[in-house]
């Protein structure tokens, strides 16, 4: 008996050994939240949800493997992923399916696969690993490499069109740059070269693209046409109230008013039928979540596990801040899921591999504070 | 070589692979976190800001919003009231049935739908050309019917294949029926589709809530005047729908309260004889009860099948009706004016009498025809060679005009405007539905008015038989007749008998409304009406009133359409150039239940065309016999066909 339950305490040991508690913790209190507003959303269907849960079991699983491989591993593997999401990238743009207008997926047969997902985590590892192996001597072609390296996968997916994951891609490519240490001039003088070059991007826009902009900058302009995802959304956060009108509850959402409901605009049914307090538990969430990847991330050893996990940190931030102001009205509405909760298993599965990165570095952190 | 990284800001004089400094980098590092660290707090507090405006500050704005989303008023239209005869015979009903209804803005191929729709339910070439009709009068996110009164069977066949056809729904209407069709076609009315003019019309009433539900209204005939009656009240059910507008549950209902139901004073069975009794003569009659008002029958021949208007006409029927010479679609009663010929003559007998400038007793001599002194032209008389000594009686009786030219040639045209003003003529009868005709009744002043000219003698000789200007309508003719039948008593003609409230059961009657007693010694009236009798007794109407078990009272009268200076009908004669006939009357004479006023159109001579149809209502009302085909055949009007195809 006392043997068993060595045998279960080592197993367990093995099991959590690399794994961050808090992260998990967070993580998985995100997710049941997910999980639940998934249920409400699908009118009850529980169909969905075991189809999320299962994309959760393969994800943590993912999430433990990664989390047990070394940093030094991680590096090594960087630039052949790289390679293989450009590649794909590319097979998408030649014989992807095309669901909604979009050329976004791959079709194995068995399963579809989002290649755009697996570059979330490819680009910030790949420019990790190239200021690791130039960390002697970062130049100026280095960073025009750098540009180039971010600019091709942003190339290719926003021509999918994915206007959304692309700008998230790129933001996580300049936040490797950014924790290299790029010098403001340079970001500034980039910031500066993006605004001008609004006025020569907005024809190459899609016409919808375009509409989503002028919409957001006047939500009245249209309120039964592109405005309308926004009017609806706003009207569900507002009509939720303090305390929400209760799970399974939420009009806007069970009378259909709210679109994409259970992938992009699954903030609004969360914050209709949990109200102000559901929301703001939520924020708190991922502010733990991402507090403790700070923490993860100030600990890292290496310059590339701590440009790795520093990329990784803002993206979980950038996501959940991205798709939350433009549920609430405050950014126009661009295909950003709400990361762990939205239904979607490629974006679930991405995700926690970035966690797994991120418990990989932490437990390879500095064991000596400087 | 320029620095790009501010992390290694350390002079740069030294070429090669630079020393690095991992404390500083790293602290370099840790304050890009810090920043960024700093960037989420501020981006979260922001985003905790937005959800404290719309979740509290702005909640109950919010609330509003998802509650009209979530809540639709659906008005359910009233029952529209029944119309009844006198006897409680429905001549005006509504009845639920299925539509299949289109609604243009959502459907991408109008004709490719229609087509795939003909392959489940009947659709004739004729519903094709109703709904384009629609079409081109309509708002495109109305629906429109396509067909109505879908059999159950079409109704299933529909719903098995609803998915194919998004824009295209089964509804459950409220529909009119008048099961009399043309009889009584123009007493009715008809309802149609709601159109802008309507829509003015409602806004004047302040009913536009009331009508949130209504697709028809009243278009003529009592369906118009009585509209707001019959309409009934709205009732309202708070819905909550989805975002598609589909009713998920009901939360609260307020029911609609039906339209008054109307009694009408028409006795359908006498309309129905009069109408038999035209055959398919064009023309018109109004019978009144004399002693109430009551509109017995009122005839407009040809007349129309209201049915046709109720789902909205197709353009074949409607051109039909619209263009038909014999106007089918003209309310001939109220809104045609005929001279009214030797009818008018017992009246300006009474005015003569009242003002003196005759006694009944009074002759003439009549030489066959009337010369103005000092003029060369004859007005002549019917009769060649003439009637010899006329007195008042026989004036009447044979209808001998130069006992009239000379009457007239003694009056002043204005005194006999303001007497026969009495009877209505050239003013409003007060009857109780829209459109009244004024007609003509001369006078000096109307004649500068009209043609800016003065009135001369000749016009008052012309006027003095009941031609000239002179231009009544039927209504004012029956209403004239039954103030005489009446002793003098005006009372306004209503088709409408009593109103009853279907909610609390109440019966309005509509009051009778005396207009005016009219100015005339009752001795004077006792010798008109005698003379009355005598027409079909033994003068102008004698042929068609042989043998009555009543006592009738008429006048007979010929109203020129054309002048032919003395000839004879002849074959040459074009029909329509005819004189119309006219036969005025009441009966029993001396306590009369009803009275009439007959025109058949180019019928010629009004005893003869007129009398007859009078006498065959008569004996149908007073005896209960069923009047025989009419005498006179005549050319009819183009009944209005289905197109066959």
């Amino acid at each position: 008996m006392g043997k068993f339950f060595a045998l279960m305490a080592t197993i367990w040991e093995v099991l959590v050994r690399r794994v961050d508690s808090y992260l998990m913790a967070a993580a998985l209190a995100i997710v049941g939240i997910g999980l639940i507003t998934l249920f409400s959303a699908s009118d009850q269907n529980i169909s969905r949800v075991t189809s999320q849960v299962m994309s959760l079991g393969f994800a943590l699983l993912l999430m433990w493997i990664i989390a047990n491989i070394q940093p030094r591993q991680l590096a090594r593997a960087a630039l052949p992923l790289y390679i293989l999401g450009v590649l794909l990238l590319i097979a998408v743009a030649l014989g992807g399916t095309v669901v909604n207008g979009s050329r976004r997926w791959l079709n194995f047969g068995f399963a579809r696969f989002q290649p755009s997902e697996l570059m979330k985590i490819a680009l910030p590892l790949m420019l990790a690993w190239y200021f690791q192996k130039h960390e002697t001597r970062v130049r100026f072609r280095d960073f025009i490499l750098a540009v180039v390296l971010i600019a091709l996968p942003v190339w290719l997916i926003k021509r999918e069109p994915d206007l959304g994951t692309a700008l998230m891609i790129g933001a996580s490519g300049f936040y490797v740059l950014y924790l290299a240490g790029l010098s403001w001039k340079i970001m500034l003088g980039l910031l500066v070269a993006a605004a001008a070059a609004a006025p020569l991007v907005w024809p190459h826009l899609h016409d919808y693209q375009q509409e989503r902009i002028l919409t957001f900058l006047d939500p009245a302009r249209d309120p039964l046409g592109t405005g309308y995802h926004s009017t609806q959304a706003s009207i569900a956060l507002g009509s939720g109230g303090v305390i929400g009108k209760g799970w399974l509850n939420g009009t806007q959402t069970h009378l259909d008013f709210l679109p994409e409901r259970h992938t992009d605009f699954i903030f609004a049914v969360f914050g209709e039928e949990f109200g102000l307090i559901g929301s703001a538990l939520l924020l708190v969430l991922y502010l733990l979540l991402i507090g403790r990847a700070f923490v993860i991330t100030i600990n890292a050893s290496t310059l590339f596990a701590r440009l790795t996990a520093g990329a990784i940190t803002l993206m979980f931030f950038s996501y959940a801040f991205v798709n939350m102001a433009m549920v609430s009205g405050l950014l126009p509405i661009v295909g950003v899921p709400l990361p762990l909760i939205s239904f979607g298993g490629t974006a679930l599965v991405s995700l926690f591999i970035g966690l797994g990165i991120l418990m990989s570095v932490q437990a390879n952190r500095k064991l000596v504070k400087t | 070589m320029r620095r790009l990284f501010t992390n290694r800001n350390r002079p740069s004089t030294i070429s090669g692979p630079e020393l690095r400094d991992p404390q500083r980098e790293l602290l370099h590092f840790r304050r890009r976190l810090l920043i960024a660290g700093a960037m989420v707090i501020v981006a979260f507090g922001g985003l905790l800001g937005r959800f404290v405006y719309l979740q509290l500050f702005q909640h109950r704005h919010y609330q509003t919003l998802a509650e009209s989303n979530r809540i639709a008023i659906v008005p359910i239209v009233p029952n529209r009231g029944v119309m009844t005869d006198r006897n409680g015979v429905v001549l005006a009903q509504s009845y639920s049935a299925y539509t299949l209804e289109v609604t243009p803005s959502r459907v991408k191929n109008l004709d490719e739908t229609i087509d795939g729709l003909a392959t489940l339910v009947e659709v004739q070439a004729r519903d094709r050309k109703r709904f384009k009709r629609l079409l081109e009068e309509s708002k495109n996110f109305e629906s429109l019917p396509l067909r109505t009164r879908l059999s159950d069977e079409e109704v299933a066949r529909f719903a098995v294949n609803r998915y194919r056809f998004p824009g295209v729904e089964i509804k459950a209407r409220l529909f009119r029926q008048y099961p009399f069709g043309e009889v009584a076609s123009h007493v009715t009315g008809y309802i149609s589709r709601i159109n802008d003019k309507d829509v003015e019309r409602i806004d004047a009433w302040d009913e536009t809530a009331n009508y949130k539900g209504s697709d028809y209204i009243g278009k003529v005939g009592v369906e118009l005047a009585y509209e707001r009656d019959l309409h009934g009240t709205t009732g309202w059910e708070e819905v909550e729908v989805d975002a598609g507008g589909r009713a998920v549950r009901t939360l609260s209902r307020t029911p609609p309260i039906s339209g008054n139901n109307l009694k009408l004073a028409l006795d359908i069975r006498l309309q129905q004889a009069a109408e038999q009794a035209f055959g398919d003569r064009r023309g018109a009659l109004v019978a009144i009860e004399p002693a109430t008002g009551d509109v017995l029958a009122f005839v407009s021949k040809p007349g129309f099948d209201p049915n046709l208007f109720v789902d909205g006409i197709d353009p074949t029927n409607w051109e039909l009706l619209n263009e038909s010479p014999d106007k089918p679609l003209l309310n001939r009663p109220l809104r045609g004016a005929y001279p009214p010929g030797s009818t008018i003559k017992p009246f300006l007998a009474l005015a003569a009498l009242t003002s003196g400038k005759r006694t009944a007793a009074q002759t003439i001599f009549d030489p066959g025809f009337y010369q103005i002194a000092g003029a060369a032209h004859r007005f002549r008389d019917d009769k060649p060679g003439g009637h010899g000594y006329v007195d008042m009686f026989k004036s009447i009786v044979v209808s001998c005009d130069t006992y009239y030219y000379m009457l007239a040639g003694e009056t002043d045209i204005d005194d006999t405007h303001a007497f026969l003003s009495q009877f209505s003529f050239g003013r409003k009868t007060g009857i109780d539905v829209e459109g009244e005709l004024l007609g003509v009744l001369p006078s000096r002043a109307w004649k500068r008015e009209r043609f800016k000219d003065k009135w001369y003698l000749g016009d008052s000789i012309s006027a003095g038989i009941g031609q000239g200007y002179n231009a009544f309508t039927p209504v004012q003719q029956a209403q004239a007749i039954a103030i005489i039948a009446n002793d003098g008593v005006a009372l306004a003609p209503h088709l409408v008998k009593s109103i009853e409230n279907v909610k609390d059961g109440t019966v309005r009657q509509i009051a009778l409304q005396p207009t005016q007693a009219l100015h005339v010694k009752p001795e004077h009236l006792a010798a008109i009406k005698n003379a009355l009798v005598g027409v079909p007794r033994e003068g102008t109407s004698a042929q068609a009133f042989v043998g009555t078990k009543y006592v009738s009272a008429g006048k007979t009268g010929t109203s020129q359409v054309y002048s032919l200076k003395g000839e004879k009908y002849s074959k040459q004669v074009d029909e329509r150039l005819r004189d119309h006939a006219w036969y005025i009357a009441y009966a029993p004479a001396d306590q009369p239940r009803i009275a009439i006023a007959v025109l058949v159109e180019n019928g010629g001579f009004g005893a003869q065309a007129a009398a007859p149809i009078a006498r065959a209502m008569f004996d149908y009302y007073l005896l209960g016999q069923k009047p025989r085909a009419p005498a006179v055949p005549g050319t009819g009007p183009q009944e209005p066909e289905d197109e066959s195809d």
